[in-house]
């Protein structure tokens, strides 16, 4: 029962991280009354990332304090339908973020493309291995978006980020030292790569004498002073290594604190609540439009706010969370695999190997950042022949050095002691010549890999959590161990003195405190059939045409890369129809 | 979509986009104007469409400026924001113009007045001529002087023109505001208003600016801004012990010869080497005043506020003739020029191999080489360059000592929205620390400026409190 109702406004925002902040900019320029609702706090560079405290790695790293707090809400997991869940209490596999710049705040800065055929991986598979090639209990689904429509919106992204890189595919010109494997571009990255660091260029001619094809990793770090076509400014990265689970003292990191807010929080039409979490979208008697949200406020005053318009841009658990909170689409089942809300639940299944050298190949892990680092993708999507592997996806392999900080990244060969007077040793002896190649590999949607609201666990304020049923299914594993052999042939190029691999094995099951990715993906994914999509290609859910679902909750399946390149590109991508479209003439896109 | 992106419509053209539309869209729009208003409609036809699966239709808020139209108040506003009436005249998060700001002054604290048109708190019952006398001689409407924190000393160069022009907008474009004005009340003799009387026969000299006929036009138009509502030498030139300005035009020698004001040191603003505005361009000087930065340094202190408050208003014009005629004064042009930055500087040398033995290097490495980097030239527009900077080389180190203790932010402007700052670094490094530190970046890269101590930094530590910052 609301105690306090506000003024109204034409759009509410659900969240304040990348997709809220892309949102408000555009809606405001469209004239809207725009009110972005933030469960967290404010954070800025200054105070809140100042150095030196930024780069406190006990507290930020390790104890998580720009993360969501668990003990207030969280998500329960189980492997299969027959088990009872249990809530995530610590913080391990994925970081969900929490206050403004959310998730983007403390990500690395990799900027990726998915591929064209990513977007139409159904069709793809069926074309070129037959439909019997794809698993019964696989839900591949095509997007409903082609990489041709995204385009001019990934383009767009990346300007608004400074991204720095080396295209491979310009207008369909290849171009030597990049990605020759991506989609065509219009126009190259507005900044060039990072300078590389000395395991990126020992990856890199191992990579090329194997025949692959290495380029360096796009990177949303500024390799240069920059200033985004909003006039924001992006300082040049130091390689401080303090990019993922911090944010960026050095105005370096593009996030939507140093490339969209320096404009929207100034703009009249525009504010932000924070300490305001909403519970659910507030629906009209018959169910066909929302009429607005209700959130609880710092002072755990429960305030409706109405608003023509309401857009989820808070992290994929959450969005799918609201509608099912809501009741907005049809809760998927996956007994019957029918419904869309919860459906295609993903992730992403990595592997990696650790490579110590000798004294002559000094590494100097310390001078890192988040994305730099040598890539190739010839083993991704499906930039190689699948026949006769038996598996559906792929991976990125790369050579990233994201630093050398005391606690989390420091590495020991296999046998070193974990503790003690011989870890030191190890520790002393390999800090300075350790480095690491890494897969960010695909996982496939599958019948029984969903979100629905938990019937045990509740949150803080009462109401049921998530729940997810996930586990590695045989095509992933498949996948991974494919990938595995990959690194397992570049690091023994690179010419180490030792190096350990660590990959999943056929029977491994999803272990949820090892840290892995906070790519996790779909429960409200995007598509053109609204029988296995929860939104239409516009993010625009079928049965409630003023709600929009951002994010990465649309992902019908996982790719192998890091989704935010994604994500901002879809948010500019229905903004643009919302703005071209649905404010002249509100109602369903599709 | 690009061109949207990158251009943002001002307030009032939108909206009369949007007033077509909903005038065309007929019923929707009455409704919705309601709402832009703040007024809510809890049974408004809008909502009972929307119940039905009808859509509302969308459109922004009315603008509330009472300026949009009208080219008398738009001159007015533009004028108001030349002259920064706004900062000293609205509190923190306060309505504009109502006054209620403290400021520090060597006589005590003066608190700034409602300058709204309200009847009873503000200047509501003002005439042209009430107003003309407040800004020009420092009398209010009932005959009390006012105190010279107000720079009517420098408004008395205003023409009539623009005193009409101001008067229209504070009458007709600014909201009346209720607010009440608490009293100042100085300490005895400062409290006897009646001495102001005497103070101003010694300094209440200027009439309506003069054209200089031997001067360029632009050079006439920057020298009416800077003297007259720009008042820049009200912080840039140094005050007498009776806390008059030495001189008041180019003229003086002291004119814009730089002082110390509220703990800041307010650089010299004349054609002279460094740390005057020797080796800045015309147009640099103009991107610094629109945008709070150039190439190589930034707004600190209290001239970021007087950027993002005032001079990133004024056109591109006048912040040209400003900067032409602030070239002029002082040494002849082209006596002064840039020093060539050297690749092969020492110091930068010295610091890329691990060379830190003089005082101060290895403070310098730990708290300021990330962002100035190791050669002190930082980085372009985003980190000030600390290599022949005329912050870093001037004569008076308050304002360098404050901004290590304090740290500072660029302001935001409209073409430079980026408040990039730097942070307080008070709570981490001792006296000895900043004095050490600000010694070797005086005398590092080119630059050569005396030593700092630790006594300064410590007294500057207790006028500002600023002990141990969060």
């Amino acid at each position: 029962m609301a105690t306090q109702r506000k003024l109204a406004v034409d759009a509410v925002l659900v969240g304040f991280g990348w997709t809220g902040a892309i949102m408000g900019m555009e809606l405001t320029a469209a004239g809207l009354k725009v009110l972005a609702l933030e469960r967290g706090e404010m954070r800025d560079t200054i105070p809140d990332f100042s150095y030196p405290r930024n780069t406190d790695e006990l507290s930020l790293g390790i104890r998580g304090k720009l993360f969501q707090n668990l003990a207030r809400e969280t998500v329960t997991v189980r492997h299969s339908l027959a088990e009872t869940a249990v809530p995530y209490r610590q913080l391990g596999s994925f970081l969900p973020g929490n206050s403004v710049g959310g998730a983007g705040v403390h990500w690395n800065g990799q900027h990726w493309r998915p591929l064209p055929d990513d977007l139409r991986i159904r069709s793809r598979y069926e074309e070129r291995y037959g439909k019997k090639y794809i698993p019964a209990d696989m839900q591949l689904q095509d997007w409903g978006v082609s990489y041709a429509d995204l385009e001019p919106h990934f383009d767009q992204f990346e300007k608004i980020c400074g991204t720095s890189g080396k295209a491979g595919n310009i207008r369909g010109q290849i171009q030597a030292g990049g990605n020759p494997f991506e989609g065509a571009r219009v126009n190259d990255f507005p900044l060039p790569p990072l300078a590389s660091v000395n395991s990126a260029i020992l990856f890199e001619k191992a990579a090329r004498d194997l025949g692959y094809h290495p380029f360096p990793q796009a990177a949303s770090n500024a390799s240069r002073a920059y200033t985004n076509p909003h006039g924001a400014q992006l300082g040049p990265c130091n390689f401080c290594g303090f990019c993922e689970r911090y944010g960026c003292y050095n105005y370096s990191k593009a996030s939507p604190q140093t490339t969209l807010l320096p404009t929207l929080l100034h703009r009249p039409n525009f504010e932000l609540r924070t300490q305001s979490q909403v519970i659910r979208v507030n629906m009209s008697p018959d169910g066909k439009r929302a009429t607005g949200v209700t959130y609880i406020d710092a002072q755990g005053i429960e305030v409706e706010q109405p608003a023509d318009l309401v857009i989820l841009c808070a992290y994929q658990f959450h969005n799918v969370r609201l509608l099912l909170l809501s009741n907005i689409g049809k809760k998927y089942d996956p007994t019957t695999g029918k419904g869309v809300v919860g459906r295609n639940y993903a992730y992403q299944l990595n592997a990696g190997a650790t490579l110590f050298f000798n004294k002559d190949q000094p590494m100097n892990p310390f001078v890192g950042a988040g994305s730099s680092g040598t890539v190739i993708d010839d083993f991704d999507g499906d930039n190689f022949d699948h026949a006769g592997l038996g598996f559906v996806g792929g991976a990125s392999i790369g050579c990233i050095n994201t630093g050398g900080r005391p606690i989390q990244q420091m590495a020991t060969p296999a046998g070193t002691p974990n503790w003690g007077a011989g870890w030191k040793r190890a520790i002393k002896d390999n800090y300075l010549y350790t480095a690491s190649v890494g897969s960010q590999g695909s996982v496939m949607s599958y019948r029984d890999n969903y979100l629905d609201l938990d019937p045990t666990y509740k949150d803080a304020n009462g109401l049921p959590l998530l729940r997810m049923t996930f586990d590695w299914k045989p095509n992933d594993i498949a996948m991974t161990q494919f990938i595995g052999t990959k690194i397992q042939g570049i690091a023994k190029a690179m010419g180490p003195r030792d190096f350990k691999m660590s990959v999943r094995k056929p029977g491994d099951h999803y272990d949820l405190r090892v840290y892995q990715s906070t790519h996790n993906t779909g429960g409200a994914p995007m598509g053109a059939d609204p029988a296995t999509s929860a939104v239409n290609p516009y993010l625009q859910t079928w049965d409630v045409p003023n709600v929009f679902v951002m994010g990465a909750s649309a992902f019908p399946q996982n790719f192998g890369y890091n989704p935010t390149g994604m994500v901002g590109a879809l948010a500019y991508w229905s903004a643009n129809h919302i703005r071209n479209r649905y404010l002249k003439s509100p109602g369903a896109l599709a | 979509m690009k061109a949207v992106v990158r251009t943002y419509t001002p307030w009032h053209q939108r909206w009369s986009a949007w007033a077509v539309a909903a005038l065309a869209l007929g019923a929707g729009a009455g409704s919705v104007i309601g709402l832009a208003q703040g007024v809510e409609a809890p049974s408004s036809p809008a909502t009972a469409a929307s119940s039905a699966g009808a859509p509302r239709t969308l459109i922004p808020a009315p603008p509330e400026q009472a300026t949009a139209r009208n080219p008398l108040l738009m001159r007015g506003e533009y004028l108001a924001q030349a002259g920064d009436c706004i900062s000293c005249h609205t509190r923190p998060k306060g309505a504009p113009f109502a006054g209620g700001l403290p400021l520090k002054t060597p006589f005590g604290t003066i608190i700034s007045t409602n300058i709204t048109p309200d009847k009873e708190q503000g200047i509501g019952n003002y005439t042209l001529e009430d107003f003309t006398r407040a800004l020009r001689e420092g009398k209010a409407a009932d005959g009390h002087h006012l105190y010279p924190a107000m720079p009517y000393t420098n408004f008395a160069r205003l023409r009539d023109t623009d005193l009409q022009s101001l008067y229209a907008y504070f009458m007709q474009g600014v909201p009346p505001q209720k607010q009440d004005n608490p009293k100042t009340e100085l300490a005895w003799p400062f409290s006897m208003r009646g001495l102001m009387a005497g103070w101003n026969l010694l300094y209440l000299r200027g009439k309506p600016y003069e054209d200089t006929a031997a001067q360029s036009a632009e050079w006439n138009r920057g020298a009416y801004l800077v003297q007259g509502l720009g008042h820049c030498s009200a912080c840039h030139t140094p005050r007498s012990f009776t806390g008059g300005e030495k001189a008041s035009t180019e003229k003086g020698e002291l004119f814009l010869s730089g002082a110390v004001i509220d703990g800041w040191y307010a650089q010299p603003l004349r054609n002279t080497a460094e740390p005057g505005l020797g080796t800045w361009s015309v147009q640099e000087i103009a991107q610094y005043l629109k945008t709070g930065r150039t190439a190589h340094t930034a707004a600190f202190g209290a001239m970021a506020e007087v950027v993002g408050n005032s001079t990133q208003h004024l056109s591109k014009e006048d912040l040209t003739a400003i900067g032409t005629y602030l070239k002029s004064i002082g040494d002849e042009p082209g006596v002064v020029t840039a020093v060539v930055r050297s690749t092969t500087d020492p110091t930068a040398a010295a610091l890329r191999n691990g060379e830190v033995s003089k005082p101060g290097a290895m403070v310098f490495v730990n708290n300021c080489a990330a962002c100035h980097r190791s050669n002190g030239e930082g980085a372009q527009r985003t980190f000030p360059s600390l290599a022949r900077s005329s912050t870093v080389a001037a004569k008076d180190s308050s304002s360098l000592i404050r901004i290590v203790l304090e740290g500072s932010a660029m302001p935001h402007t409209k073409e430079a929205p980026s408040q990039l700052g730097m942070p307080s670094l008070g709570w981490r490094l001792t006296d000895a620390n900043v004095a050490d530190v600000l010694t070797f970046v005086r005398s590092s890269w080119g630059n050569q400026a005396p030593a700092v101590s630790a006594d300064e930094v410590a007294k500057v530590r207790a006028a500002t409190g600023k002990q141990a910052s969060k």
